[in-house]
């Protein structure tokens, strides 16, 4: 075995004077990174720094501290960069990683303020007036149309109304995350939270297993491009379908379940067969136009009785025309993934520099359906690191109905954001199938925490709304008026539809 | 000034397909429908209307490109005869029923099919029996582009899917369970190989079984190309009964000749193409 | 090359001006069909071929291209023309009148129809081309017909020509095809060749010259799919001069052709080989001489190739091309029947007018269906000399002439 040039990234420092040789560390570690021998001994290179042995060592003795090893200075040649040509001449490999793009592109979620009302208009206390939240993900009209009731009254003409329409309590949805590459237990977490939330969780690209049978109504199920765990049955329970094209960690290619995380559940969800690798195709198959992606959607309205079909994309250069090509097709709502957006597994170089940031994508497609006269015809989610109430919220003043959370999710669940989600060893339990791993998330503790987060956000989207002088979501949606730049150009002011603060 | 080529003009618009109800004539538990003109909508609810009421097999005349024929429909022991073209997607998602097509079938035939069976007396399109996971898609004819992609088998659904003509390119891509066969007679052009390029590509799991040679050349990168040995004959007789049987062929004929085994290396056919960071 | 796109201020195609010269996205439905014996078809037949095809477009664009339906005036060349007002029709009828002999000048015979709205005046003109100023200006008669189509689409505010050929025209505009179709009364008119279209754009351009088919003199151009390759097509083609104005993978598709069969004068089947080029294996695998021959036909047009999905049919006076891409990702079916050659996007729109074809087959990829009438040349437009930037402000109704002189 030759000698890797890749020095460890960390070092994992232990206080034997407070040790208590307990071995705790030792079982709770995921990456195998102590060796016991009277006392843990770590072995650097395998640290992820997820900080689980940290959290867990009853004696605090553990500190995790950046290997701080001086590299000749180079502006051009970072030492992550010179680090990933020693990785590849090692291996021949792409370089796989895992969660959202960690590279300093401007964050705009970051430069844009919220309003509130002084003294013209009255802001409104949220704790003790209406404040609603509700929001309807689906197709609209364009106008309702009534008839008379006969008693003197009118009532809804036939499909006039919201039955195809999901109904949401907060406009917060926890984001496709595929059993296979969370656990099942996170699944039930997401499950068991969406129904007591009122929202919905989305199984990614994996079907539902039969434990979530009893939440189904708060379940959207995916349709990707290996038509994993897909059956008419399943079809049947879901609340909605969604076809995914594409995610913003990694817009335009495809996907990949390495066979040791298809044990016996995954498999019979997935509907494949255990250990064996499950491959999703970059492209669907049947979807190499525009109007396949139409044949797709009614096949899918066909095949299920006509229940809402959402169409995923990645939030990618073109995304205003396409997401208006996706409208006419017949899609129920858009799910905008920015380019930050968490994943499984991705090839760094996919995940670092493809894709648009998500507050560009919605400002140009909520203007695009806007312009033509469809905005109506289909809600909008946005995903794509919406990491507070607060990018909520400015998702939603820049024109989406609903945000995904994905990566917020899983921080709720103990997540670090090591980004090793693609080794399958998941000290948290949540990237995960090994069954001794995967049990440190008892669902039920899942369910709260999640529960426990989108109350919170719910919460302080409240108390913006209520800064704000509106009780209810609707007017925020959209009114980009309310929402100031600092410190973003004259061009990116534009594409946002936002002034800059002073105007 | 210009002269009419035709003398009567049309009454309006020329419709490709109507939104009516197909006319129904009704007999029992068989009913014959007669969809000519009609949209896919009206046709498709009606089936699956007439279904619901306890007919066990309908027949449907005039088709010619109505999409979605059977498709999502989960009831088992049912019988759907197609006269004419079936449009794309017939089959998507079904779960039981048989579909036989007289006439040639457009794209996306068996498309993510559960169980059941489709025989086509004619040709199939492009991307037939796309992730397919269980039941039987039989074509006497040629196949298109990117056929039996990405199906794959679960416990006992195994899908099958045998072609009695040539395919083109892309023939079981991705391929993750199941059986697909590939016979070449009676094709339409002798000259063309039995099959295109990039056969098997990225298959890993599965088997297909081709009638006569493969050049190594067709085949994807990720199979072993071998000739069938007696216990792959025991495997793939009774499906040639059955498929001879459901066409109305020879399946001595079919059988009479070598038979070519590809399968995959590995299930894990990339493993090694990643470098974890 | 940089190219002002605000500078043009005509009648056109405001969306179409803001995406330029970025891509504009859309998916679709074709067909074509030519009666190799020259023998003529009904308009009634392509649209019923489009119409069972309605659901792959969305209503945004429709249109026909008939030949041979002028046999009254063989020799004259037929303007097909759009007005968004009198004023641009005054302007354009003195243009016209300047350079041709006006035989007849008339409105389009259209009907109303449900569903047809915002339509531009439309009228067509059968002329011939004022022998003195071809004389004059020491041209041929197709430069000169171009450099008409060029100044009237370039230079006529709210005029746009449709159409230029011979014994042809094109019939297009906002609309499914089969509402266009019946719009023009297409039933009135018989062709030996026809190629429909149905248009998905995924913006709305919502301008009758930008439904298809593109065309210019006897070509037409009808096109399915979204070429992934355009940037580099596009800039392929601006090094000859041309200038892809509209953003439309059509239009990149017909100067290949222009630059490939007219200009380079490339054999169809070879222009076909460059535009949906053979995989390097498959080179490989060939003989020597074949090989050698595709080698270079890739290695010198590479950037003509045109990546991604699409089915493409080229119409002129005398027969038409369909073309797939080189991986077949757009379907196209073919059949014969007796002396009839047809293509379609499904087999369903092919069995709507050939009930029992002879025979049924789909193409494979990168290998073309051409379809020739009997005793008619290709038309070459060998006698074409005019610039590739004439041949883009001709066909795309965008002035980029005046820039181009500049910089080319």
């Amino acid at each position: 075995m030759q000698q890797t040039f890749v020095q460890p990234e960390f070092r994992v420092k232990i206080d034997y004077d407070k040790c208590h040789k307990c071995g705790r560390c030792v079982q709770q570690c995921g990456w195998g990174v102590y060796d016991f021998n009277e006392r843990p001994i770590p072995h650097d290179e395998k640290c992820r720094a997820c900080h689980r042995c940290v959290t867990y060592c009853p004696a605090h003795c553990i500190t995790i501290e950046k290997n701080t090893l001086a590299f000749r200075d180079n502006d051009n040649w970072s030492a992550d960069a010179r680090k990933a040509v020693w990785k590849q001449s090692e291996t021949g490999g792409v370089l796989l990683t895992s969660m959202g793009n960690p590279k300093p592109y401007e964050h705009i979620f970051d430069k844009l303020v919220l309003d509130a009302c002084q003294v013209t208009n009255p802001s409104i206390d949220p704790l003790r007036e209406p404040m609603e939240l509700r929001t309807y993900l689906g197709r609209k009209a364009d106008s309702v149309k009534v008839e008379p009731d006969g008693a003197g009254g009118f009532r809804l003409a036939e499909d006039a109304g919201l039955a195809r329409n999901i109904k949401l309590d907060v406009p917060i949805i926890f984001a496709p995350m595929s059993y296979g590459s969370v656990s099942l237990n996170v699944h039930r977490s997401m499950a068991m939270a969406a129904t007591r939330l009122g929202i919905t969780m989305n199984t990614g690209e994996g079907g539902m297993h039969e434990d979530l049978f009893p939440y189904q109504d708060h379940i959207i199920v995916q349709v990707a491009s290996g038509r994993f765990g897909l059956s008419p049955e399943i079809l049947d329970r879901a609340a909605a379908l969604e076809i995914k094209i594409g995610q913003g960690a990694k817009p335009g290619i495809g996907g990949h379940l390495p066979g040791e995380k298809i044990d016996r559940d995954v498999s019979a969800t997935r509907m494949v067969p255990q250990g064996s690798d499950a491959i999703s195709p970059a492209p669907h198959h049947d979807i190499y136009s525009i109007e396949d992606l139409r044949q797709l959607i009614y096949a899918l309205k066909e095949a299920s009785g006509y229940k809402p079909v959402g169409v995923k994309i990645a939030a990618v250069h073109n995304v205003a025309a396409i997401a208006s090509g996706i409208v006419r097709a017949g899609a129920d709502y858009i799910y905008l993934d920015g380019f930050r957006g968490g994943t499984g597994a991705a090839p760094q170089v996919v995940r670092d520099h493809i894709g648009i940031p998500v507050e560009i994508a919605i400002a140009v497609v909520d203007q695009r359906l806007r312009d033509e006269g469809i905005r109506n015809q289909a809600s909008i989610i946005a995903a794509g690191s919406i990491r507070s109430s607060a990018d909520a919220a400015k998702a939603i003043a820049l024109g989406a109905d609903v945000v995904a959370i994905g990566t917020a999710t899983l921080l709720a669940l103990g997540c670090h954001l090591c980004q090793s989600c693609h080794t399958g060893k998941c000290s948290w339990g949540i990237t995960t199938q090994k069954p001794e791993l995967t049990r440190r998330i008892d669902p039920e503790w899942g369910a709260e925490r999640l529960t426990n987060l989108v109350h919170a956000w719910s919460h302080e989207l409240q108390e913006i709304l209520g800064a704000l002088g509106v009780n209810a979501v609707e007017s925020l949606r959209g009114s980009r008026e309310r929402l100031r730049a600092i410190g973003l150009d004259e061009q990116t002011c534009r594409v946002l539809g936002v002034k800059p603060a002073g105007l | 000034m210009i002269k009419a080529a035709t003398t009567v003009p049309p009454a309006g618009v020329i419709e490709g397909y109507r939104h009516v109800a197909p006319l129904i004539d009704r007999d029992g538990a068989t009913a014959t429908v007669d969809t000519t003109g009609v949209y896919f909508q009206q046709l498709n609810e009606t089936v699956r209307g007439l279904i619901g009421e306890g007919v066990t097999t309908v027949r449907i005349e005039g088709v010619n490109g109505q999409r979605y024929i059977g498709a999502g429909l989960r009831t088992p022991g049912v019988r759907i005869e197609v006269l004419g073209c079936a449009g794309n997607d017939t089959a998507m998602f079904m779960d039981g029923p048989e579909i036989e097509v007289f006439g040639n079938a457009q794209d996306g035939v068996g498309n993510t099919m559960s169980s059941g069976r489709v025989v086509v007396h004619g040709d199939a399109g492009d991307v037939l029996g796309y992730g397919m996971r269980g039941g039987r898609v039989y074509i006497e004819g040629d196949v298109g582009y990117r056929v039996g992609i990405h199906m794959k088998a679960y416990e006992k659904n195994v899908p099958v899917l045998v072609c009695g003509g040539k395919a083109r390119d892309f023939f079981g891509e991705y391929m993750a369970g199941g059986m697909l066969v590939l016979l070449g007679m009676n094709a339409r052009d002798e000259a063309q190989p039995i099959a295109g390029g990039f056969l098997g590509a990225g298959m890993h799991g599965g088997v297909i079984y081709v009638r006569g040679a493969v050049e190594p050349w067709q085949c994807g990168a990720e199979v072993g190309i071998a000739e069938a040995t007696d216990d792959d004959m025991a495997e793939l007789r009774p499906v040639i009964e059955d498929y001879a049987q459901a066409l109305g062929l020879d399946a001595a004929e079919i059988l009479s000749a070598p038979f070519t085994r590809i399968a995959p290396m590995s299930h894990r056919p990339y493993a090694k193409l990643y470098a974890s960071m | 090359m940089a190219y002002d796109l605000g500078r043009y201020d005509g009648f056109a195609p405001e969306h179409y001006r803001e995406e330029s010269p970025f891509k504009i996205h859309g998916g679709c439905g074709l067909m074509g069909i030519c009666d190799e014996s020259g023998a003529l078809m009904s308009g009634e037949e392509p649209i019923k071929a489009m119409a069972v095809q309605r659901d792959r477009g969305n209503g945004l664009g429709g249109g026909f291209a008939g030949y041979g339906i002028y046999p009254e005036f063989p020799d004259h060349y037929c303007f097909h023309m759009m007005y968004h007002d009198l004023k641009a029709k005054d302007e354009a009828e003195e243009v016209l009148g300047a350079h041709f002999l006006i035989e007849v000048a008339e409105p389009m015979p259209t009907r109303t129809v449900k569903g047809i709205k915002d339509a531009p005046l439309l009228w067509r003109y059968f002329m011939m081309p004022h022998e003195h100023l071809i004389d004059e200006a020491e041209v041929t008669a197709e430069d000169f017909v171009v450099n008409v189509v060029m100044l009237i689409n370039s230079r006529v505010d709210g005029a746009f020509v449709a159409s230029s050929g011979k014994n042809m025209g094109a019939f297009k505009g906002v609309g499914y095809p089969e509402e266009i179709g019946h719009y023009f009364r297409l039933e009135d008119y018989a062709g030996h060749t026809w190629v429909g279209h149905n248009r998905f754009p995924t913006n709305t351009p919502g301008w009758w010259g930008g439904a298809h088919p593109f065309t210019l003199l006897d070509w037409s151009i009808v096109h399915n799919g979204e070429i992934s390759s355009y940037g580099i097509n596009a800039r392929y083609l601006e090094q000859f001069g041309y200038v892809c104005s509209l953003g439309t993978d059509t239009e990149v598709a017909a100067y290949l052709f222009d630059l490939l069969l007219r200009r380079h004068k490339l054999p169809v089947e070879l222009a076909c080989k460059v535009l949906a080029s053979p995989l390097w294996d498959e080179i490989d695998r060939m003989g020597a001489d074949d090989a050698a021959l595709m080698r270079s036909l890739r290695a010198v047009y590479g950037p003509a190739m045109l990546n991604g999905p699409f089915a493409i049919v080229l119409g002129f006076n005398g027969g038409m091309v369909a073309l797939n891409d080189r991986i077949k990702l757009r379907p196209l079916v073919a059949a014969r029947s007796g002396s009839k050659l047809m293509v379609a996007s499904e087999e369903s729109a092919i069995r709507t007018v050939l009930a029992s074809p002879d025979e049924l087959w789909t193409p494979k990829a990168g290998e073309p269906v051409i379809a020739r009438v009997e005793g008619m040349d290709l038309p070459f437009h060998s006698q074409l000399h005019v610039t590739p930037a004439e041949i883009s402000c001709a066909v795309t109704a965008v002035d980029a002439c005046h820039e181009l002189e500049v910089a080319v």
